[in-house]
């Protein structure tokens, strides 16, 4: 009889375990402030250095896992946290369908990084067809005619181009393809956080394409512009929608964003790729926030909304320092504004910014 | 309890105190081997159930194809297993022989005062995590080995030989060859340490017989110990083996990442384990999300099978002894 209770104990055990697992992220109801959020690794730093900051100054604490754009959406969706951040913002009808609100928070951009024995930082000139060329592995030495074309004065190597993309899924690819499926007809590739790269090698996060483009003469890689900067990597120079070459910096950046329209981006879903403006650098993103549209617990949308709002009006000196762009202040009027969706369940908005 | 009861009454009284412990000491092994089980039919069904619409969908080309693309959601498992099962394989036959000279060492020639502090070296090695070993392997390995290894073999390869064959490729450290050897590098404490384990149960008189018949270090080795060992030796193999294909970090960090099939030594390729890591956290569309649970399944299976075949070479060695 031991025998038989001992199994039927354990065998419940185990099924309390299976059925426990998916609810042990759900954070602690009780508390109130206390707001939990996932997903996107890019913004991570800054959003732990933000509820710093916050939390000394008003008590309003966040726990934010950053498991990535993909986990961030999916968590979202599933209900587990309070609101769920991604570099690849969801479209309008997704966003619809799926009951959510969307705003971008700041923003970064994807930078071309190479190794040319012979080539200063700042020297090598690309257009969006070439690296399209470069990455189907059409243009497959420096010393081609292609390259020549955009870098007249600069003296090429005769190396092989070895293609560094990265290996893990990531905002990162997301925006670099999409714009090269924006730019460039013949990358018929797609675009997504993982695609099928036609050619090259693989490096896992910036880290990773950052010590693959280093220990190889030849190669070219795209990463974070905060990754480049810190790292003191040679960067190449984009042309942009207006013709000219613009270097990789928080106001070519910013010239992005205040080219773009986003009256006429449903839900903020805008790429700011290839955007009109004679210093907007060509491969810009925004990151942003995911929130249900209707909050079952008004607390706690009203607390997420504060700690953006505070964000918007204190936080741009961190994100600068920390390499990243803050939004235009049209915007986050913008956004504010876009915040009276966000009702609780008597319909009212849960947050009115000051 | 029922088997208590149902037993004479005149048994019982004269059953000594300790047999009650004996039954709940019975019970709770019975327990723990049973929750193990469960366990892992549990983890088989799910991955079932979470592999299922992928492999639904593609049918039997999920293991027959290699192509893996997340924007047309078309995927096939070809590419990572065959990456999984030649890094494995390659990892495996680079550490064995260091491995088996490694504990042929310790139990045979090692001078005593040394035995206990290599012997602790080797331990430590196999508690090393595996991302240490990839961030080891990609910023202090991979440039050593492009230098030393791949550009001179690249070298001395003639056009059309073989050797140009399983060279090309980029000479920057990565790719299979690499992430092999940081997987034997992995693998090799575990081996050596159970094969040294395994080399001490040989009775001292049968090793200490053959050296008075006149027999050299080698010869004991050879024809003594080794035989004697056989089949725990194969145990250790598979135990390393079995490490080696579900190693995830340290091979994502060098082995390339590059989808389909490796064509060469140098050239980038993946494991299964390393597509996991690689991509689940971004995996959005079920499909895609799909497709890498029914990988794991795929995984499950080659480990599986692999230890099933070691347990049978086993049981065949012990028949014959």
């Amino acid at each position: 009889m031991i025998r038989t209770i001992l199994v039927a104990l354990t065998a419940s055990l185990a099924l309390a375990a299976c059925s426990g697992g998916d609810k042990a992220k759900t954070p602690a109801a009780s508390g109130g402030v206390a707001i939990s959020g996932a997903g996107a690794t890019f913004p991570a730093p800054l959003y732990a250095k933000w509820a710093e900051t916050q939390k000394a100054e008003t008590g309003l604490a966040l726990n934010y896992q950053a498991i990535g754009s993909g986990g961030g959406i999916k968590q979202i969706k599933a209900g587990t946290v309070a609101f769920g951040a991604t570099d690849k913002p969801l479209k309008a009808d997704e966003l619809t369908q799926a009951g959510l609100v969307q705003f971008p928070t700041v923003m970064g951009g994807v930078v071309p990084v190479a190794n040319l024995p012979g080539v200063a930082k700042g020297q090598l000139k690309l257009t969006g067809p070439l690296l399209a060329d470069i990455y189907l592995g059409k243009v497959a030495k420096w010393s081609d005619p292609a390259v020549a074309a955009v870098n007249p004065g600069v003296k090429l190597p005769n190396l092989a181009i070895t293609v560094v993309h990265r290996s893990d899924g990531s905002g990162t690819s997301f925006l670099f393809t999409s714009y090269l499926t924006q730019v460039a007809p013949q990358w018929t590739v797609g675009a997504s956080d993982s695609v099928a790269w036609p050619t090259g090698l693989g490096g896992k996060g910036n880290d990773g394409v950052a010590a693959f483009v280093k220990q190889t003469p030849g190669a070219i890689g795209y990463v974070e512009y905060a990754y480049a900067k810190q790292n003191d990597m040679t960067y190449a120079l984009m042309q942009n929608a207006a013709g000219a070459f613009v270097i990789p910096a928080a106001d070519s950046f910013a010239a992005a964003a205040a080219g773009a329209d986003w009256s006429k981006a449903p839900g903020f879903y805008l790429l700011l790729l290839n955007q009109p403006g004679q210093n907007a650098w060509p491969i810009t993103g925004a990151t942003f926030i995911l929130l249900h549209a209707k909050q079952a617990d008004p607390a706690k949308g009203q607390s997420v909304l504060k700690f953006f709002d505070w964000a918007y009006a204190k936080g741009d000196a961190t994100a600068q320092s920390l390499d990243y762009v803050p939004l235009p202040a049209d915007l986050k009027a913008r956004v504010r504004q876009s915040w009276s969706a966000v009702t609780g369940p008597d319909g009212k908005p849960v947050y009115v910014a000051p | 309890m029922t088997a208590v009861v149902s037993s004479p009454s005149a048994t019982r009284r004269a059953q000594p105190r300790g047999a009650t412990i004996a039954k709940v000491f019975e019970g709770l092994c019975f327990a723990a081997a049973t929750a193990l089980l469960a366990a892992l039919g549990g983890l088989l069904v799910a991955l079932l159930i979470g592999g299922w619409p992928a492999l639904r969908r593609f049918g039997f080309g999920f293991f027959t194809t290699s192509a893996w693309n997340p924007v047309t959601d078309v995927y096939g498992a070809a590419g990572p297993v065959v990456g999984t099962l030649v890094t494995s394989a390659l990892a495996l036959a680079l550490a064995l022989p260091v491995a088996g000279g490694v504990a042929f060492f310790l139990t045979e020639l090692c001078p005593a005062p040394l035995r206990r502090p290599i012997g602790t070296a080797v331990e430590l090695l196999a508690g090393i995590p595996s991302i240490v070993y990839g961030m080891w392997g990609l910023f202090v390995f991979a440039p050593m080995f492009s230098k030393f290894v791949q550009l001179p073999l690249m070298m001395a390869a003639k056009p059309g030989s073989l050797l140009e064959k399983l060279t090309v490729g980029v000479p920057n450290g990565s790719g299979i060859l690499s992430a092999s050897i940081i997987l034997a590098i992995m693998i090799l404490p575990f081996m050596a340490a159970t094969l040294r384990e395994l080399l001490l149960t040989v009775p001292a008189a049968v090793r200490e017989s053959a050296y008075g018949l006149g027999a050299t270090t080698a010869e004991v080795v050879m024809s003594v110990t080794l035989p004697y060992v056989r089949g725990g030796a194969i145990g250790a193999v598979m135990l390393g083996l079995g490490r080696a294909l579900g190693e995830t970090m340290a091979v994502t960090f060098i082995i390339g990442n590059a989808h389909g099939f490796p064509k060469s030594l140098f050239d980038s390729g993946s494991t299964i384990a390393s597509t996991i890591a690689n991509e689940f956290t971004e995996a959005t569309s079920p499909v895609h999300t799909s497709a890498l649970i029914a990988l794991g399944l795929v995984l499950f299976v080659i480990t599986f099978t692999v230890l099933a075949l070691a347990r049978l070479l086993l049981r065949r060695q012990e028949s014959r002894l």
